[in-house]
């Protein structure tokens, strides 16, 4: 890999993460390898031993996902990658790190599934993802990057984000972006004030301070008060953490809204759909969790009709419906994996104009 | 200006080396570049493809439905992929291993090169995949060849730059022929 002339380089999407952990600063990383994500790994075993980090390949997904614990609670930055089966092994350490108030980055490159499932790009895992696959009720930050940038940009935002409210971060991309080559820039790290991290675990008995990293919390109103101190935290993310995109959104009478590499597809398949008069619209959350519930609301103000569109049977579009006004319809097209491709462009434009009929005979033109 | 270019042919072809020795010559000239590639369960002679979409501006899908270029290295892809070609797209077609009698639709330009007969003449059928290269940016207009030949030293390993005068005759000889199609 060598940097152009132009100042970018050529990398895939799983390169991406891994080179952005390490501007990160992160310095542990813990995995079990899982295709198609086994290039994260893959570049972080020979590039952040080189750097003084510790890479190890775990024993088991669970080995890696509570080593990651163990490294959060010590105050560094560090993280795991896996994709569906391995992301559901590692549920009960994430619901720990949750109870813990760790931070820690968690990548899931999605495949198909359920059960051993098989390789291809897919967005069935956006329930485990933004809902918590862990016991306990916990929401963890999930971002869905929609390129090779974003794959770099959002994995170093999942650190910081991660750090500033200790909750964990996952990176929720699929086969398409993590397999595919972009050329990008290396953004250096922002320079942002996090809070210090003076409650990692330190001092042993006799010391002076003692700080004692748990998830145990049995004394009188400990777990109650937990709680409430979490869900204000998950309402602060709310408040302040949302990110999305929207393209031609202001006079359209049909938004479509999709996340990931669906999204990517879409953006162009609107283009062609402006392109022949139809005034459509993409709206794409960066961030599944927190959701741009608002952002969505205030888009049905204006365009009632919404088009979801993602690679399963329909997850997000519960998000969606929940966050636009009542009076607001939102269509579907689905495309489970399994057609061994992702849709095109001309097939999404398809759908669009087919929906797009649907709205003209309700409101006209 | 947006183009895409799809590439298919088995796998021992080349078929990726060359989607990415496109995509650095399309950064070099100050592209955005995406290259998505896809291929089955992988084993030689299996089925191997790629898209590589190039811009000014965003490259947007990366998944190409009816490409403006495809070449076809072998007569599966040619079978499969030919009729995806757009209205007023170019087909370039791997003459040595493809049959294209038959072949009706009048919107798209047939490009037919005997690759294979090229690469092997100029001493090593591996290179069928840079005349295929060279062919493409004749056709489309969209990179220069000497932009491929400097983007070789990107795309293939250091250790094997000392090829990279035979693959740019390779270049050179793909496009020389794609010209001569052109002009016929």
């Amino acid at each position: 890999m060598s940097v152009n002339e132009t100042g970018k380089v050529f990398i895939k999407g799983n390169e991406a993460v891994a080179m952005a952990a390490l501007e990160a600063g992160c310095k542990c990383y813990f995995g079990y390898p899982i295709t198609p994500q086994s290039d994260i790994p893959e570049y972080l075993s020979r590039e952040l031993v080189k750097r003084g980090g510790v890479f190890i390949q775990a024993e088991s997904e669970i080995g890696a996902i509570n080593m990651l614990l163990g490294a959060s609670a010590t105050g560094v930055r560090a993280m795991t990658s896996s994709s569906g089966p391995g992301i559901s092994l590692k549920q009960e350490g994430i619901s720990y790190m949750a109870g813990a108030e760790l931070p820690g980055v968690i990548v899931d490159i999605m495949r198909a599934g359920p059960g051993l499932g098989g390789i291809d790009a897919s967005q069935a895992d956006y329930f485990q993802a933004t809902r918590g696959g862990g016991h306990g009720g916990y929401r963890i930050i999930v971002l869905a990057p929609a390129s090779v940038q974003e794959m770099y940009d959002l994995t170093m935002l999942a650190f910081d984000l991660s750090d500033q409210y200790r909750i964990p971060a996952l990176v929720l991309a699929d086969s398409a972006i993590g397999q595919m080559k972009e050329s990008i820039v290396l953004n250096a790290r922002k320079q942002i004030s996090l809070p210090d991290k003076s409650w990692a675990v330190r001092g042993r008995a006799g010391d002076d301070q003692q700080n004692v990293v748990k998830s145990l919390y049995l004394g009188d109103g400990e777990m109650e008060a937990f709680h409430w101190k979490m869900h204000a935290r998950y309402q602060t993310l709310s408040d302040y953490e949302c990110r999305w995109e929207e393209v031609m959104t202001t006079d359209a009478k049909l938004i479509v809204t999709a996340f990931g590499s669906t999204s990517r597809i879409a953006k162009t398949a609107i283009t062609m759909a402006r392109e022949e008069g139809l005034k459509v619209g993409l709206m794409r959350p960066i961030s599944l969790f927190p959701f741009p519930k608002k952002a969505y609301a205030q888009l049905s103000d204006h365009c009632k009709y919404f088009l979801d569109i993602e690679l399963s049977t329909g997850q997000m579009i519960d998000d969606v419906r929940l966050s636009v006004a009542r009076d607001a319809e939102v269509f579907f097209y689905g495309r489970p994996p399994g057609a061994g491709s992702l849709p095109t462009p001309e097939e999404l434009l398809e759908q669009i104009k087919k929906f797009y009929q649907t709205v003209i005979s309700h409101q006209g033109d | 200006m947006r183009y895409d270019v799809f590439i298919a042919g088995y796998g021992g072809q080349g078929v990726l080396l060359a989607g990415n020795l496109i995509s650095y010559a399309a950064i070099l000239e100050g592209k955005n570049v995406s290259f998505f590639p896809a291929y089955g369960v992988e084993k030689r002679g299996g089925a191997a493809m790629c898209t590589i979409v190039f811009a000014d501006g965003d490259t947007g899908s990366p998944i190409v439905g009816n490409p403006s270029v495809a070449i076809c290295l072998n007569q599966l892809s040619f079978d499969k992929y030919s009729s995806k070609v757009k209205a007023g797209g170019v087909c370039i077609v791997n003459l040595s291993l493809v049959n294209t009698d038959g072949f009706s639709d009048s919107d798209v330009f047939l490009i037919p090169i005997p690759m294979n007969q090229i690469a092997q003449d100029l001493g090593d059928i591996r290179m069928v995949n840079m005349v295929a290269c060279g062919a493409y940016a004749s056709i489309s207009g969209s990179l220069g060849i000497d932009t491929l030949g400097e983007a070789l030293k990107k795309a293939i390993p250091e250790k094997n730059h000392a090829l990279i005068p035979a693959n740019i005759r390779a270049l050179e000889a793909g496009a020389e022929a794609a010209n001569a199609r052109r002009k016929a």
